[in-house]
């Protein structure tokens, strides 16, 4: 969307002069994206979204690789997996004054988290699961991928976002429909609390 | 036959001796969360979620299985109670490999929709993700360890409707499971008659029919109240 990075708040399409625009965030750790295309089903209240609020962070949304100061609301879709996950999760707390977990993966470690099946007796699982997936299943070529530095290395356990910062509202699904989406974020652009209940808001999968 | 009166969050109802404090709400209009329960079947006071508040006890009961009696004053829907419900459910996810997206039974999930019920958002419990496997030995149908939530209403519709006995409960504590026969792989089991009741009445996509994939699973956990009244009362569907 657009002037992500203007400091003075313009008139919005509103009516709101004197308000400035919320500073929207939408961060990608381990998760499929799905939840990110559940946003942007959110079709022509992408323009509404746009009147009053400046997204300063998202994969499909700008092109901005470091995470502002001062965001106001962040929806943070996928689990924690590995250390650049757990690095951006800790900015964005300090960053930003509502977190939002963002669909199944970022609330419960959904998919990414079926590699904790995998634990061994420590109860760490990332050994086991690059060793299929490199080694046992490789038909030609096996070796570990070992990159310092560029490739991220995997925590020993996937944990839910809410077990590695603290969150402020939970948006469940796999993905969250484009109308649950709308219904949890519309109240915040008009400084209220979306009411998180019943088989439409808070369903899982 | 006598009737007893209690009350239920204060207002009076009257119901037959010896029915359970799960009718005396329904007699009052209150619902509460059930997992384990199921019309038609014993009730066994397994899931702990339809517990409830009994003036001049400070022990919570299982309304399905205790007895209401005369005078009776009991609670539903007290803070301690919901907070109880919401704990019991997050430790249902929490003790299970219960991945709603990927599940036969998503969008018909008696679990999911409790989850839904108590107010559920996340889960407070880290997930244990605990060893478990699939059985899918038997020709029609299989068993996911992984999404059963010992309910143990297989175990009870398979005895007490079908009268077959397939199903029972192994092992203890967190290694607790459903077992086959003499612990047998499902398939190997001759008492099993292929009826498929235990697919019906399964309230999560722990035991389903090999054809269903991802949000296919039908629930039909009416079949053993049809199937007790045709046989108890010779009231029948089409009558």
């Amino acid at each position: 969307m657009t002037s992500p990075d203007q400091s003075a708040p313009e008139p919005s399409a509103a009516g709101l002069p004197d308000r400035p625009k919320l500073r929207l965030a939408t961060v990608w750790l381990a998760g499929c994206s799905g939840c990110h295309m559940s946003f942007l089903d959110l079709d022509e209240f992408l323009f509404d979204l746009a009147a009053v609020a400046d997204v300063v962070f998202s994969p499909v949304g700008i092109d901005t690789k470091t995470y502002p100061e001062n965001v106001d609301v962040c929806l943070v879709e996928g689990a924690v997996a590995n250390v650049d996950n757990l690095e951006l999760a800790r900015i964005v707390r300090q960053r930003t004054r509502l977190v939002i977990s963002f669909g199944d993966c970022a609330v419960t470690a959904n998919v990414p988290g079926l590699r904790n099946l995998w634990a061994s007796a420590d109860g760490s699982s990332q050994q086991a699961v690059l060793e299929r997936g490199y080694l046992e299943l490789a038909d030609t070529g096996a070796q570990l991928p070992f990159a310092p530095g560029i490739v991220p290395e995997l925590l020993p356990r996937v944990l839910p976002l809410h077990e590695v910062i603290a969150v402020d509202l939970f948006l469940p699904g796999c993905p969250p429909s484009a109308q649950r989406i709308k219904e949890a974020i519309a109240p915040l652009l008009a400084g209220e609390r979306p009411v998180m209940e019943g088989a439409e808001m808070i369903r899982f999968g | 036959m006598s009737v007893i009166t209690l009350s239920v969050n204060g207002k009076e109802v009257a119901i037959p001796e010896g029915a359970s404090l799960l009718e005396a709400t329904r007699a009052a209009g209150v619902e509460i969360p059930l997992l384990c329960h199921l019309d038609g079947l014993e009730p066994v006071g397994a899931c702990r979620l339809c517990l409830v508040e009994v003036e001049g006890s400070n022990r919570l009961m299982p309304a399905c299985t205790t007895a209401a009696s005369e005078g009776m004053a009991i609670h539903t829907h007290t803070h301690q109670l919901l907070d109880y419900r919401r704990m019991a459910v997050e430790l249902f996810f929490a003790e299970g490999n219960h991945v709603c997206a990927f599940c036969v039974a998503n969008g018909n999930c008696e679990l999911q929709n409790v989850a839904v019920q108590v107010g559920m958002d996340h889960s407070r419990f880290p997930y244990q993700y605990p060893q478990r496997v699939v059985d899918a030995s038997h020709p029609l149908f299989a068993i996911d360890h992984n999404r059963c939530i010992l309910c143990t209403r297989c175990v009870r519709v398979c005895d007490e409707i079908e009268g077959a006995h397939v199903w029972d409960v192994g092992s203890r504590g967190s290694h607790c499971h459903i077992v086959a026969g003499l612990d047998q792989p499902w398939g190997e089991v001759e008492a099993c008659t292929n009826c498929g009741k235990c697919v019906d009445v399964c309230p999560t996509g722990a035991i389903f029919h090999k054809e269903d994939t991802t949000a296919e699973k039908l629930r039909h956990s009416d079949r053993p109240a049809l199937l007790k009244a045709a046989r108890d009362e010779h009231v029948w569907r089409n009558q």
